[in-house]
């Protein structure tokens, strides 16, 4: 029976008062790459802490590569690699200095230059370390993690502060790792990172997974309603009552969410060009990652009643005409 | 590889890091010879009461007061908030996500701190030959040498344990500082204090800088009833606070930053 990369049951985590983490679920395969999306102070890098031997839980059942990882044994260490955020080297060692005393701690390390090259610093590796660029120090932070050939790598938003060229490198990196076969952990707060690069995602709000699965299926994302929304003209006259009845009104906008997308649109239409109707900005949408993650999580974009629609599609609940 | 390989491979990278900071590490051995020179000038040609009681050149008795200085600078101080900054900048974080042992780690650090002082102190001795004349201690060299190097463990564990009421590396300099500046000059370290009232040879007697002190200075000028210049009560009392140093710092050492 193949074991599981990761394996997580009812964990949780008090801080004094403060429920951290409120009984998590969830499981990561082998050569998987999965990403756990959240807000700050929902839980997150308290969970990954605990995954990486960080932090003790209170309870719960947690294996990493088959093992506790709060027994925080030696040959735990050696098949795990971390990158954390806000964590530094001894800035007067060259790349390559620092990745050798890394790669020393491991009894399989990843040669020096291999490791340099996966990042992309081969023609900064005999550079101080303090003469890198913050997103040269970051691929590098990568390179420590991966400095002694580990099995399972923790990302912690690897690409928080880099420039649009440099997050799409780092993402062929990522990609390039998991061809490697290595399984990844990334947490983040891009939605398009996870996307891309994530085969499977779980939003962790309040403590607690609130969705969990593909990007692409993420919160019913695939099955929920289309949104369907117009600007009606003044002085145009009314759509039938078969169209109408699927549409709330708000002045002269109309929206609908509904699971019969294609007769409606196609009465709307029909409609519309038989009566030289002008449908202005018509929009035919699926809610968006970003809209189900903020759904999920509570953050707020377009007000608080747009967020208040896509949980209740994330939900599953799609009837049309809802009251807004 | 065994761990004390890892011990020396780890004070080797501390070493090479050390020298490409020029200015940070010529001022390690600088200040303490700065020390010497103001206070050699300041109280020079008088004498100054020892601690043995006999009234010496304020030239002699410099040189083995900076020496202690010097051991307390590179083992305590430089090990406490050198410390307390690498925590800050999540060094020691990162480093309790590998399979180094920490313990393996901070050695290296000591070791490091220890050659460092081991440096200061030959040249301290090598200045104060020259300059001021001050014979090497050769009858007494086993003395010298265990003062010497319990000394800086045990300092160097007292800095360990000292990171712990350190919250933050701004605050590092300063605690650190409260910790030890006092102390020194209760000591007698910078200015001599047998003529200084009994309360306070009392009280710097409870701490370990002046044991120290005490210790170093019988070790170097052997006293006509101790010609061994081994000071026991001395040595045991530096052990004790060691050995309490390292118990806190086994105890209560943190590795991530505090927010």
């Amino acid at each position: 029976m193949a074991i599981r990369a990761i394996e997580v049951k009812g964990l949780r985590k008090t801080y004094r008062k403060v429920e951290a983490v409120r009984g998590i679920d969830l499981h990561v395969e082998v050569g998987e790459v999965f990403a756990l999306l959240g807000p700050n102070g929902a839980g997150k890098t308290t969970t990954v802490e605990i995954l990486e031997g960080y932090r003790k839980r209170d309870a719960g059942e947690v294996q990493v590569l088959g093992t506790d990882p709060e027994t925080n044994e030696r040959s735990f260490k050696e098949r795990i690699g971390i990158v954390l955020q806000e964590t530094s080297v001894d800035p007067f060692f060259t790349v390559r200095e620092v990745i050798e005393l890394y790669g020393g701690f491991y009894p399989n390390p990843l040669p020096v230059d291999e490791a340099i090259e996966i990042v992309g610093l081969t023609d900064k590796a005999d550079e101080r370390i303090r003469r890198l660029s913050g997103g040269q120090q970051r691929r590098l932070d990568v390179a420590l993690g991966l400095a002694g050939n580990p099995e399972l790598l923790f990302l912690d938003e690897p690409t928080t502060g880099f420039d649009p060229s440099a997050r799409r490198n780092a993402w062929q990196m990522v990609k390039d790792l998991q061809s490697l076969g290595k399984t990844i952990l990334l947490t983040t707060h891009y939605m398009d990172e996870a996307q891309m690069l994530a085969g499977r995602v779980a939003v962790i709000a309040r403590g607690e997974i609130v969705a969990e699965g593909p990007p692409d299926a993420l919160g019913g994302r695939d099955v929920a309603g289309t949104k369907i929304s117009f600007v009606l003209p003044p002085g145009s006259p009314s759509p039938p009552p078969q169209v109408a009845g699927n549409f709330q009104i708000l002045g002269n906008s109309w929206r609908s969410e509904t699971d019969a997308a294609l007769p409606i649109l196609h009465e709307l239409t029909g409609w519309a060009v038989n009566n030289n109707v002008e449908l202005r900005s018509l929009q035919v949408s699926q809610p968006t990652l970003e809209d189900v993650y903020l759904a999920l999580t509570g953050g707020e974009r377009d007000g608080a009643s747009e967020s208040q629609t896509v949980a209740d599609l994330a939900g599953g609940k799609s009837e049309t005409g809802r009251s807004r | 590889m065994s761990n004390a390989q890892l011990v020396l491979r780890q004070a080797r990278f501390e070493n090479k890091a050390f020298w490409r900071n020029p200015a940070a590490a010529f001022f390690t051995f600088a200040f303490p010879l700065l020390f010497l020179v103001i206070f050699s000038t300041l109280l020079g040609g008088g004498t100054s009461p020892s601690p043995t009681g006999e009234e010496i050149e304020s030239t002699t008795y410099f040189i083995p007061a900076i020496l202690s200085f010097a051991v307390v600078t590179a083992c305590f101080t430089n090990i406490a908030i050198g410390i307390s900054f690498s925590r800050d900048e999540g060094i020691l974080k990162r480093l309790r996500g590998t399979p180094c042992p920490g313990w393996v780690y901070l050695a290296g650090r000591v070791l490091h701190a220890v050659f460092v002082n081991l440096i200061l102190v030959v040249i301290v001795l090598i200045f104060g030959q020259v300059f001021y004349g001050v014979d090497i201690p050769l009858d007494t060299v086993a003395a010298f040498v265990l003062t010497l190097v319990l000394g800086a463990g045990a300092f160097c564990a007292l800095g360990l344990a000292a990171t712990c009421a350190v919250p933050n590396a701004e605050a590092a300099p300063a605690v650190v500082n409260v910790m030890v500046l006092p102390l020194l000059f209760l000591s007698g370290t910078f200015i001599p204090i047998g003529d200084a009232p009994q309360w306070i040879q009392t009280f710097a007697g409870l701490f370990p800088i002046k044991h120290f002190l005490d210790a170093m200075f019988e070790s170097f000028l052997p006293p006509p009833d101790n010609p061994s210049g081994f000071v026991w009560s001395s040595i045991i009392v530096i052990a004790l606070w060691g050995m309490a140093g390292l118990i806190i710092a086994v105890r209560f050492f943190r590795w991530a930053p505090s927010k």
